[in-house]
């Protein structure tokens, strides 16, 4: 008995603090620098110039990545326009094997490409592991078993593929957003020129060794790197016909405005400022992981965030005192520990940004609430913040932060919270929360937004269309509808 | 143009045409007025006049797309009641001839035709999607909002009747720029709907020089999508700068186009989520 | 004693019980469950499932030898390591009560009887009471009674709370653990209710199950109970504590316990006062897990003691 109780004593002492578990690395080989992915093989850049693409985590240098000029854009697309022709007339089954090819191969090496993403991007490992590789598998999956049905997909109508895709995507899902775009647009026959973002090229330079594993034909896909300037050249080179952007509004707007009178076709996906509605009979305990779920997941760094929390003014006592509670709960730090849910913000600048916005919601008056959180010494962080007592005017309940910060209002009636919800510009998502079915449907039907979570919140899907009203962007990717902005329906 | 008859001594009493503006027929704010052809003054629809054109559709799209389905369908089906009543009317403004009758009769057809599909579409062109989870997922389309019109001026009557139409039936409302030379049909056309059901609003007709109205329209922050069926090249190429600064859809279908596609241009699609559990 | 509530605001009480929505409770629970728990962080967690565990046999065919046996091991799970503590109790049927507590004596290890007509708890409230108290007067110093599902499903909360308060008082100075039986109860909205109900009545712990019905304990329902002790510790400052038993036959499985229990409680919950893992099982591959800790080797069941 003595043996026992002082040992119990001994242990009891500690705490339950989790020991790190870093993901392993040695598995993955990044290359100390890339070249350009143009008809079917990595190629020396004409552009002279590189910059390096770091951990966001560590500030380390991963590699150095060219940005690619007009020459080598020029490049690129003439590759895809000289492989559109074989490609758009390959017997669709055949197409289907090679897009069902790349998503195997995406799923064989999801965990190279899991530990690179968040090397790169600075997200945390379990949700590039369980969330990003493995949507991005599916959404090429689902999309290859259309590459020969697409005869069913629009009735009365006769699909035809438009030719060179130029795409554009973000730094928040590199690879995931990249699925989006490549899967629909070689399903429809096209062929794609991507430029990944300036700050996450490595897992689309991952994957042109995976169009290579795949012997994808030469030129069906061609990646260039680069920042803002490179992606301009190839929205605007003449030979793309089709333009996919996601990304911010500012930009998405610029790019609207540059290819104004080309005919080129154009789909964006901009940003967002979504509100989540939580009602007084709402399931609470669930809410509150809807919330953290939906702001705190990926940094905050999510077009489709539930930015702003409305909350029922009778149940924002109790549910403010839990989600505060919650947020103590969130690990902040090493994005290779399986066990952080907030990783490193992804650069410098969107830090800056975040801080400074952060900033003004203090100095407009609003009240500011972060748990206890160490912040690790090196690299970009931020953490998890709360605003209470934000009015729709605020800059933080109007601007996208695209960080992890809630600005927390609250309404009366559920008419308030439709008019509040959507007095934005954007309208991109909605969550709501209640218990009552009918009052589900009745205020889905009134978010002006392009995808309602009702009683969840950041749920995706391949075969899910997904893209916004108003200012957060037209078109939809995902489902039979992200098929339409690749094809000509004659 | 309409001959102004008057046999047996008869002085005929001539109709004022007016811009159609939230259900009433006003003569435009500017107190202008423009001759095209012939003996009629036409409105010279100002930017103010497309400012009040865009508040009242905007005020009724709550009400418009609320209505059920076949509500909608009901109403258009109304309108082409109204039109085939009138259609001695609108084949001497259209001219009198063969070609006439059968503009009419397209106009006509094209509001039938569309009055189908407004309970026909979500099913046609919405989904539930097999998400891989407990959820129930399922796509439907909505009214994008306020809808810019920009009406071909040939065929004056059947081409803007073709355009609006399908706006309509998704439950958008919408602000109508008539044909400069051709405008009586598209200004008669509002008599039409104004005795159609159709709520106060829902469509606003101008008239007047397309130079002066389309930047404003163009670059109206509250109008959602605009419809260039009637735009030369290089206004397309400036409406499509201008209609940026709010990320307005721009819609191109060919003209004369029939088919819920263009239904849906005028659309957005709505995925909803919802878990699925005990 | 047991209870400041009176009858004409159970009502109230059970209609005020928010709802659960299922799916968003089992992506947490199944989250949580993916935690990486190594290193110095496992030993501990291991340490504390010995510490928390209710080493259980509940059979028929149990005798003086088997419960002896099991008090053995109870008190020192390795033998010739005393740096492995002792379980939390025994858990067994009252007619076993008095064998354990003879061997027991001078350990730090409890007694746990079953009482109350388990597993079914279809009897008189009188039967189930008196043998409670038999229970208590054979030297039990924790009752496990399970709560009459039929009358709970059929609406008469009453009964229930009634039940679980006669039971309490019939305790004395014992622990009262609750068994909600939650694989009978058919919905998360169920086990919320009866937890409310349970701890409202004066339960010192809430248990998910007998283990006799199937499912027994699952994480997801474990979250939901612990939620709603969350949510009574906040309204009434009353700490009850939590108990999953049934089916946790690995470190795994109780490791991921445990996590859940630390995010949703905290690490005040980490004690065998306010937590404890039912399981027959479960000892030896704690055991092992350890052993493989400390050596880097996989271990054999041949080097662990069956009792």
């Amino acid at each position: 008995m003595a043996i026992a109780k002082r040992q119990t004593t001994e242990l009891a002492k500690q705490t339950f603090e989790y020991a790190p578990a870093p993901e392993s690395i040695d598995h993955v080989k990044i290359e100390p620098r890339y070249g350009l992915f143009i008809g079917g093989k990595m190629v020396a850049p004409h552009s002279k110039k590189r910059f390096p693409t770091i951990n966001p985590a560590t500030e380390q240098k991963l590699s150095e990545v060219v940005e690619a000029d007009e020459v080598d854009v020029d490049h690129a697309v003439k590759a895809a326009d000289k492989a559109f022709d074989a490609w758009s007339r390959l017997a669709p089954s055949r197409r289907a094997r090679y897009i069902f090819r790349l998503s195997r191969i995406i799923q064989e090496r999801a965990r190279e490409l899991a530990v690179v993403e968040t090397m790169d991007g600075g997200k945390p490992i379990k949700e590039s592991r369980d969330v990003d590789i493995p949507l991005a598998a599916a959404h090429f999956f689902y999309y290859a078993g259309w590459a020969d049905k697409l005869e069913w997909a629009f009735a009365n109508r006769k699909p035809r593929p438009l030719g060179v895709a130029g795409q554009v995507i973000p730094w928040n899902f590199p690879l995931l957003m990249l699925a989006w775009k490549i899967a629909p647009a070689l399903a429809a026959g096209n062929t794609v020129v991507l430029k990944p973002a300036e700050t996450t090229p490595l897992s689309a330079l991952l994957f042109a060794d995976i169009c290579m594993q795949a012997e994808l034909p030469p030129g069906v896909v061609n990646i260039v790197t680069g920042g803002g300037k490179t992606g301009s050249l190839v929205v605007t080179h003449p030979a793309v016909k089709k333009v996919a952007f996601t990304g911010s509004t500012e930009v998405g707007k610029l790019i609207a405005r540059s290819l104004a009178g080309t005919g080129k076709r154009l789909t964006l996906e901009l940003g967002g400022k979504a509100a989540n509605i939580v009602f007084d009979d709402a399931p609470l305990d669930a809410a509150v992981e809807g919330i953290v779920n939906g702001i705190y997941f990926n940094q905050g760094h999510v077009c489709c965030a539930g930015s702003r929390l409305l909350v029922q003014e009778s149940i924002a006592q109790p549910l403010l005192e839990k989600l505060k509670l919650r947020l103590g709960t969130l690990r902040l730090g090493d994005p290779l520990d399986k066990n952080t849910d907030i990783g490193a913000i992804n650069s410098k600048a969107q830090l800056e940004k975040i801080e400074e916005l952060v900033e003004s919601g203090v100095e407009e008056g609003a009240e500011i609430y972060q748990p206890e959180c160490k912040l690790p010494e090196r690299g970009y962080w931020f953490p998890p913040t709360l605003f209470t007592n934000v009015s729709q005017s605020y800059r933080i309940a109007r601007e996208e932060i695209f960080g992890p910060v809630l600005s927390v209002l609250t309404f009366r009636t559920p008419a308030e919270a439709v008019e509040k919800a959507n007095n934005t510009p954007y309208g991109l998502s909605a969550g709501v929360w209640t218990d009552k079915g009918s009052r589900i449907l009745w205020m889905a039907e009134r978010m002006r937004a392009g995808v309602v979570w009702a009683n969840t919140f950041n749920r995706f899907d391949p075969t899910s269309p997904f893209g916004g009203y108003k200012e957060s962007g037209f078109g939809r990717e995902g489902g039979r509808h992200g098929l339409m902005p690749y094809l000509e329906l004659v | 143009m309409p001959a102004a008859k008057g046999g047996n001594g008869r002085v005929e009493v001539r109709k004022t045409y007016k811009l159609f503006i939230n259900g009433e027929f006003v003569r435009s704010e500017s107190g202008r007025a423009y001759r095209f052809d012939g003996n009629v003054n036409i409105p010279r629809g100002s930017r103010k006049d497309l400012r009040d054109a865009v508040r009242a559709a905007r005020g009724a799209v709550p009400g418009w797309s609320a209505r059920t389905a076949m509500n909608r369908g009901q109403i258009l089906y109304r309108a082409a009641e109204m039109l085939d009543g009138r259609r001695a009317q609108f084949v001497e403004l259209l001219g009198s001839a063969r070609a006439a009758h059968k503009e009419v009769d397209d106009a006509v057809e094209a509001l039938v035709w569309y009055a189908g599909w407004t309970d026909k579409l979500a099913q046609v062109i919405g989904a539930t999607n097999p998400v891989s989870g407990p959820y129930f997922n399922f796509t439907i389309p909505e009214p994008t909002g306020v809808v810019g019109v920009v009406a071909p001026e040939e065929p004056a009557l059947a081409g803007l009747v073709r355009r609006m139409a399908p706006a309509l039936c998704g439950g958008n409302a919408l602000v109508v720029l008539a044909p400069e030379e051709t405008p009586l049909p598209a200004l008669t056309l509002a008599e039409v709907l104004a005795t159609s059901d159709l709520p106060a609003g829902v469509v606003n007709v101008l008239s007047g020089f397309r130079k002066e109205l389309l930047p404003w329209l163009a670059s109206h922050m509250d109008v959602n999508a605009i419809d260039v069926a009637g735009c030369k090249p290089d206004e397309v190429t400036e409406i499509e700068k201008a209609a940026a600064d709010n990320v307005k859809r721009v819609v191109k279908h060919a003209q004369g186009e029939m088919s819920p596609y263009l239904i849906t241009a005028f659309m957005e699609m709505k995925t909803v989520w919802h878990p699925v559990g005990v | 004693m047991a209870t400041a509530l009176s009858l004409s605001h159970l009502g109230s009480l059970m209609r005020g019980v928010r709802s659960v929505d299922e799916v968003g409770a089992e992506e947490r629970a199944a989250s949580l469950a993916k935690r990486s728990i190594k290193k110095a962080s496992k030993l501990w967690a291991l340490d504390l499932a010995i510490r928390c565990m209710d080493l259980t046999t509940l059979e028929g065919s149990d005798t003086p030898g088997k419960v002896a046996a099991l008090c053995a091991k109870g008190i020192r799970p390795k033998p010739g390591d005393a740096t492995i503590p002792s379980v939390a109790a025994i858990c067994i049927y009252p007619a076993r009560v008095a064998d354990a507590k003879q061997h027991l004596r001078g350990s730090s290890v409890r007694v746990a009887s079953v009482a109350t007509a388990f597993p079914s708890g279809q009897s008189f409230t009188s039967v189930k009471v008196a043998e409670v108290k038999d229970a208590v007067a054979a030297g039990a110093d924790e009752v496990d009674m399970v709560i009459d599902r039929g009358a709970f499903l059929s609406g008469d909360h009453e009964k229930v709370y009634e039940e679980i308060v006669a039971v309490k008082e019939a305790c004395g100075s014992a622990h009262l653990k609750v068994i909600l039986e939650t694989g009978e109860l058919g919905t998360y909205d169920n086990v919320r209710r009866a937890s409310i109900l349970a701890m409202a009545a004066g339960a010192d712990f809430i248990k998910t199950s007998t283990g006799k019905v199937q499912p027994a304990a699952t994480l997801p329902v474990s979250l939901v109970m612990m939620e709603a002790i969350r949510d009574f510790v906040r309204e009434t400052g009353r700490p009850v504590g939590f108990k999953p038993a049934g089916g946790i036959r690995t470190s795994k499985q109780a490791i991921a316990y445990l996590v859940v229990l630390y995010e949703t409680l905290g690490a005040e919950w980490m004690t065998p006062e306010r937590f404890r893992l039912g399981a027959s099982t479960l000892l030896n591959d704690v055991l092992m897990q350890i052993e493989k800790e400390r050596t880097g080797a996989y271990q054999s069941g041949d080097y662990f003691t069956i009792d």
